[in-house]
């Protein structure tokens, strides 16, 4: 009897906990859907009903918002999101493959300074690149790559945070007798990592894509100090460039549309494929 | 081909190593290390534009850094540090709970997926473009005041944007929101890390889920904590696009909200490098050493870390 007793009022205790529980959750996930979720409603209002008041119920003036953004001058959102997409898909190629590349030759070959190129590139791993960005735009400069989208591009082939999550995923699933079979069979060493190395890595070069594309689409700093001419802007500098316009004079509703344009990929893409990159992040360890 | 099937198997594949590592490092010296190195060369020179004129560069020594520590680094140093400490209290507080909830074998919270995937999501976000949406809601005349005032909450609209905790405020919870999720799914990895069996004794034995989370989980991955905590500082001292977004470059009231980095940015824009140069060389120092001890935390803890991501990782190629 008394221990009946005891596991009811165990059970209840751990019902009252579980609801709690739900409840701080759904409150949560509230919280970091509210904003977009206005985000969306008042790019569909005009600039007078968003003035007029806050409302929960969509607008019908999506296409109108549409319409006005696109056919903005100043702010050319188009080029800018093909700028944004050239950059972070370049460099997101180049930083997997070659991150792919330094880890393999690290993780499969000896040499007597693997241990120090390991140990460099974890110390690295963290430090901030604005630290060195007075010389890095001096040294576009001279080269001669200022407003020019290589200086973003190319030294995304040293992404250290990719490089260690590669290492990583080599250590736990490449055993070296795969390498070693190809070699009997006479394969070159390229041969190997491209053509049997790096399919192998295919799910830690997705996820790594996915988070190098929308680090380098989501990226300010630099981009900002690098590009200046109109057709060259990628969207974050185009989203700082509507900040500091004249807000008495602005159209709300091209303003939370422009918005949209900006976050709205990213997050579709992220709902498609939210359970391997919510993986990737419990592996990867190493983001920001 | 004749002295691959060579039966000793003593050929070195050493120089492989060296071409398959090679591009990164090149890259980095390129890229980064050179930079670094001119970025301290000009720390120590009069080099600036009065005008359409350049100044400099000339050397000066010290001058740049003790300009510096006299006038404006105490201040954005200790905003910046400020404003870290405002998204990472509340974040690593929330983090643990969530994670502590997800992980618990006697709660079995239904719809985690959904919850993990909602949680993350603001992390993805631009944070430009997340500071200008928080910029449109939270203006005077925006959404949010006219629901509070909407509610009788505020008599009159809260003028976020012109008040410095407002300001704060605001750059906290944007930084808040974006890190958690990220947070909660790095202490879920690592509690579930954390050997079971430690959990079902101390059932056996009559611990409440409180005592089984201070007792065991918090001691076993503090490691995982520190790393958090050091990686999150870092991240904090590169705070740049939320506040430049939100306050238009200006910092909030008599810049109280100005970040180390949007100074550095301000320097950049006026050219005046002998300073940027300064103020780069003091965060690359922060940095350097906060990246040791980051270094410490990977090596140092090789086994627990790497076997439960062994773990799930061998699990996610399923």
């Amino acid at each position: 009897m008394a221990n009946t007793a005891k596991t009811k009022s165990e059970k209840a205790t751990l019902a009252a906990r579980r609801t709690g529980c739900y409840i701080a959750l759904v409150l949560i996930s509230f919280l970091c859907l509210f904003f977009f979720y206005v985000l969306i409603v008042n790019s569909t209002r005009t600039h007078f009903e968003i003035q007029k008041g806050f409302s929960l119920l969509p607008g019908k003036s999506l296409m109108t918002n549409l319409k006005n953004v696109l056919n903005d001058a100043n702010i050319p959102v188009l080029t800018g999101v093909r700028n944004s997409l050239i950059v972070s898909a370049c460099s997101a190629a180049l930083s997997v493959y070659f991150s792919a590349l330094t880890a393999y030759g690290i993780y499969a070959y000896n040499f007597r300074f693997k241990k120090a190129a390991f140990a460099i590139i974890l110390l690295i791993m963290t430090m901030p690149t604005q630290v060195s960005a007075l010389g890095f735009l001096q040294l576009i400069t001279k080269m001669g790559l200022k407003n020019s989208f290589l200086p973003l591009i190319i030294p995304s082939i040293a992404a250290p945070a990719v490089f260690f999550f590669m290492k990583q995923y080599l250590d736990a699933s490449l055993p070296m007798e795969i390498v070693e079979a190809a070699r009997i069979d006479g394969a070159g060493e390229f041969y190997t990592f491209n053509k049997i190395v790096l399919p192998i890595m295919k799910p830690a070069l997705a996820v790594q894509a996915i988070f190098a594309f929308v680090s380098s689409w989501n990226n300010y700093f630099i981009p900002a100090l690098v590009l200046d001419s109109a057709d060259k802007k990628t969207l974050p500098i185009l989203i700082a460039q509507l900040r500091s316009a004249d807000f008495l004079k602005f159209d709300m509703g091209k303003v939370y549309m422009m918005v949209a344009i900006a976050i709205l990929p990213v997050i579709i893409v992220y709902l498609l494929l939210s359970k391997f990159i919510v993986r990737g992040v419990a592996l990867g360890g190493v983001k920001g | 081909m004749g002295e691959k099937t060579n039966k000793k198997g003593s050929i070195s594949y050493a120089k492989w190593g060296y071409i398959f590592i090679a591009p990164f490092f090149i890259i980095f010296a390129v890229f980064q290390l050179i930079p670094l190195a001119s970025t301290i060369y000009y720390s120590f020179f009069e080099y600036y534009r009065s005008g359409l004129k350049v100044i400099g560069p000339s050397f000066v020594g010290l001058k740049n850094y003790m300009t510096l520590f006299a006038t404006d680094l105490p201040k954005y140093f200790g905003n910046t540090l400020l404003l870290w400490i405002i998204g990472f209290i509340p974040q690593i507080a929330v983090s643990l709970l969530l994670a502590a909830w997800f992980t618990d074998l006697r709660l079995k919270l239904k719809g985690q997926t959904f919850f993990k995937t909602v949680i993350y999501m603001p992390n993805l976000i631009m944070a430009s473009a997340f500071a200008m949406l928080f910029f449109a809601l939270f203006s005077d005349n925006g959404p949010v005041n006219a629901v509070l005032v909407g509610m009788g909450i505020l008599k009159q609209p809260f003028s976020f944007l012109n008040t410095v905790w407002g300001n704060r405020g605001l750059i906290g919870l944007m930084n808040f929101l974006m890190w958690f999720g990220n947070t909660t799914i790095m202490l879920m990895a690592a509690i579930m890390g954390v050997d079971p069996t430690l959990y079902e004794a101390a059932e056996l034995d009559g611990c409440t889920p409180n005592q089984m989370f201070w007792k065991i989980t918090i001691p076993l991955i503090r490691p995982i904590l520190v790393y958090v905590m050091i990686t999150s500082m870092i991240g904090g001292l590169q705070m740049f696009d939320v506040p430049q977004i939100l306050t238009n470059g200006k910092g909030g009231p008599d810049r109280t909200s100005t970040t180390m980095i949007m100074y550095l940015n301000n320097h950049l824009f006026s050219k005046n490098y002998g300073m940027a140069g300064a103020v780069s060389v003091v965060l690359f120092l922060v940095c350097a050493v906060l990246c040791v001890i980051v270094y410490m935390s990977l090596t140092k803890e090789d086994d627990g870390r790497s076997k439960a991501e062994r773990k799930a990782l061998k699990g996610g190629k399923k």
